[in-house]
């Protein structure tokens, strides 16, 4: 198996795996029980929040556990949109942001908020400028992702940040950094957002976990009520399991994130190389991406077909997002590109295990999906 | 671009043929403390100090935060390391401080020649570098008196350097220079603060804490190590011994008179702690005592406690109001760990008339039906240690 979709999700880690099956099997304590079994698994729990908080620089008491990325990107846009509702109703997110982001604001716009987003330019790109000249003082929440999910652009989210601020003084600015998390250093700090959302299962923890970064003093109402987990703010009986197993292979990736990055640079040039031989290719992500993340076009073979075909030789791509599963990517078409290459691109992503032969075994089954299925319409 | 830290030292530069000493004490400090980050080459050159990390990805925020806590340092600035030649220098101006020039009004241009060799004097590259920036930036207008932001140039032997204003570092000497106390640390607001300010003076801690099961829990313990923890990224590493003291906390319940239970409990505490000083090698005690806080703490209530220590007992909070102590608790974020409510051994069996004013030979008389020697031979051999270290 030649497994290339890492931005979907990873194989849990042997470490993370491990982890979660003592803390489901021995340390099973309910982490808000006064016994010492109680009182280990909520030590599990605080060491994880503090390898957390150290990956992103924060304080250990701003980070709060979710069920995953989406909770906590909807926990930041209906959570800050709740509190500051009476300061202002405008929210400016940018047009290639994940749908858990999109959508949430968008179910907004039915109670009074007016929802305007940003626009990437044609590299992929939400600028400063294109996010400042639509803050306004009514606008009381900014979201901007820092890696796109599909393509791998990044954002200047420092610049961004402080350019919201100079229109808006007392504006929240919330940052999916699920992909970018531990792939390239996030900084809150040097972000200079007040809230910012990432997953385990992008880094090899299991599915179903997350944390939500929310800075100290921030405006922000919880989703969730019953009990006092979490400060209240995220109530309910931790998943402490999962919640220690996103902390394992948080500080593995840690202690990686720099050699690893080196490496997916190698492999994605080669990639690059290797698909600029064949004609028809177009390479949608730029040399400023992640290069965790290549996304190209065949305009050839529609997306789709092209998967299923590689499937079959165990090789596992996306057709984009794959939480957007067969609708027109939002953001391919926000970069302008014609019909036809948005509807032929294929999203690959790496981690630190590819190797350079699993990438000629792709372009080798890519170039034969091209030359056999190019004639079927 | 590369990105480098200028360390301003401290009072250390007033220090005669010690100084180096205490600089690489110091040096050795930031290293230990970032080498969580990364890898940094650390280079001395008169009073100031660079650090020029050695990782592609090197959080400078994360080392800058970091440094701003280490003792013997004054002041620090994230600088700009750039090739001396007035074109580029410009651009980087622009360019590296772009985010502080965006957000202000006013701003002023200092230059630093020490190379006297580069083509163009300060006041010269000033004016150029000034005169660029205005008309780059709309909106900035000039002002020497109270700018918003500083540009600094500093053209040394190497290479230019370019900042804009520095961050006021923690002061105080470089830790372990002043050789190791044992903090007595309770889980309160005080102590953490009185570790705090004998480390800002160089001394190196260890502490003890004496638990009380079942009467105390394994959360309060925690607690204890949770504000070790945070004074750790003042202090560094701290040596932690926590001492068994259920037994004397329940013969002092059962065999002292009410009213001197306090006292007899804080005069074993001062026992046992000096016993284990010695063993650690530490030349002093440490308590977060305050004068007149509580019964204890009187002249007369300190004048007992201090007869039994084998060491001097600095109080560095004895003259300070709760105000002031908790303003400092704030600002090294101790304050929110200590006003978690977890029973400590100092709230078990708190008497409800301690004594204010305690007779020594009384007391001495009171204490005496206990088997104190033992007794604290045997919590002594009771402790366990652990090493306490944030990162």
């Amino acid at each position: 198996m030649i497994y290339l979709d890492n931005s979907a999700t990873t194989k849990v880690s042997k470490n993370a795996a491990d982890k979660a099956l003592y803390m489901m099997c021995e340390n099973f304590g309910n982490p808000s029980s006064l016994y010492s079994l109680g009182f280990s698994a909520e030590l599990e729990i605080k060491k994880a929040r503090h390898t957390i908080a150290l990956a992103l620089s924060s304080k250990d008491g701003e980070i709060f556990f979710t069920s995953g990325g989406t909770e906590a990107n909807n926990t930041a846009i209906l959570g800050v949109a709740d509190a500051l509702k009476r300061r202002g109703n405008k929210i400016v997110i940018s047009a290639i942001e994940h749908s858990s982001v999109l959508e949430a604001a968008q179910s907004l716009e039915n109670n009074g908020f007016e929802v305007v987003f940003a626009k990437p330019d044609e590299r992929g790109i939400v600028t400063s400028e294109e996010v400042s000249r639509l803050v306004d003082e009514k606008t009381i929440l900014v979201s901007v992702m820092l890696v796109n999910n599909e393509i791998g652009s990044i954002m200047d989210v420092a610049t961004i940040a402080a350019a919201a601020r100079r229109k808006s003084k007392n504006v929240v600015v919330h940052c999916d950094a699920v992909q970018g998390f531990l792939k390239i250093p996030v900084n809150v700090g040097r972000l200079g957002v007040d809230v910012l959302s990432v997953s385990g299962h992008k880094i090899s923890a299991p599915k179903g976990i997350g944390a939500i970064y929310v800075k100290k003093g921030t405006r922000i109402n919880p989703r969730f009520f019953g009990g006092e987990q979490q400060n209240k703010f995220r109530p309910g009986t931790e998943n402490s399991a999962f919640i220690a197993a996103f902390g394992v292979a948080c500080e593995d990736a840690l202690k990686t994130m720099a050699e690893s990055y080196k490496k997916v640079k190698e492999l994605n040039a080669h990639l690059v190389s290797r698909l600029n031989e064949i004609e028809s290719v177009t390479i949608n992500s730029n040399e400023n991406c992640l290069p965790y993340i290549v996304n190209f076009s065949t305009n050839l073979v529609k997306s789709e077909t092209m998967l299923h075909f590689l499937e079959k030789k165990e090789i596992f791509v996306s057709s984009g997002s794959a939480c957007a599963k067969g609708k027109k990517s939002h953001v391919l078409s926000a970069l302008n590109l014609n019909d036809k290459t948005i509807d032929t691109a294929i999203r690959v992503s790496f981690n630190c295990d590819n190797t350079l032969e699993e990438i000629d075994e792709l372009v080798s089954a890519v170039k034969e999906g091209i030359d056999t299925l190019q004639h079927i319409k | 671009m590369k990105e480098i830290i200028l360390i301003k030292n401290g009072e250390i530069a007033l220090k005669g043929l010690n100084r180096s000493t205490f600089e690489d004490t110091m040096i050795r400090n930031i290293k230990r403390r970032i080498a969580h980050i990364g890898k940094i080459e650390v280079r001395k050159s008169q009073s100031t100090i660079t650090v020029t990390p050695k990782d592609e990805f090197f959080d400078m925020d994360a080392a800058v935060d970091i440094i701003k806590k280490v003792f013997g340092i004054k002041a620090l600035c994230r600088a700009c390391e750039i090739e001396k030649d007035i074109e580029v220098i410009k651009k980087t101006c622009k360019s590296y401080l772009e985010n502080d020039l965006l957000n202000a009004k006013t701003f002023k241009v200092i230059a630093k020649r020490s190379d006297k060799k580069f083509p163009l004097n300060s006041p010269q590259i000033c004016r150029e570098i000034g005169g660029y920036l205005l008309s780059k930036f709309r909106n900035l207008s000039v002002d020497v008196i109270n700018p918003e932001v500083t540009v600094v140039i500093e053209i040394r032997d190497q290479f230019a350097y370019i900042h804009s204003s520095q961050l006021e570092g923690a002061g105080g000497m470089p830790t372990g220079t002043g050789g190791r106390a044992m903090l007595l640390i309770s889980g309160g607001i005080d102590s953490p603060v009185a570790g705090y300010m004998l480390a800002k003076r160089g001394v190196e801690l260890s502490a003890v804490h004496f638990a009380s099961p079942p009467y105390t829990s394994d959360r309060a313990l925690e607690k204890v190590k949770d504000l070790l923890r945070q004074m750790t990224l003042y202090t560094g590493r701290i040596k932690l011994y926590t001492v068994s003291f259920t037994e004397i906390q329940e013969k002092i319940r059962d065999q002292i008179p009410e009213e001197y239970s306090t006292l007899v409990m804080r005069r074993f505490m001062m026992r046992i702690a000096s016993e284990i000083a010695k063993k650690d090698e530490a030349k002093a005690l440490i308590t977060g005592e305050s004068l007149g806080q509580v019964a204890s703490q009187t002249l007369d209530a300190i004048c007992c406690t201090d007869a039994v220590s084998k060491m001097p007992v600095f109080r560095p909070l004895i003259g300070m109001d709760k105000e002031e102590i908790i303003e400092i608790s704030r600002k090294i974020e101790t304050f929110e760990v200590s006003v978690q409510p977890f029973e400590d051994c100092c709230t078990v069996f708190t008497p409800k008339h301690p004594k204010t004013k305690p007779e020594m030979d009384k007391l001495v008389a009171v204490e005496d039906v206990l088997n104190v020697d033992a007794l604290v031979e045997n919590a002594v051999n009771n402790t366990e240690t652990e090493f306490i270290w944030f990162k």
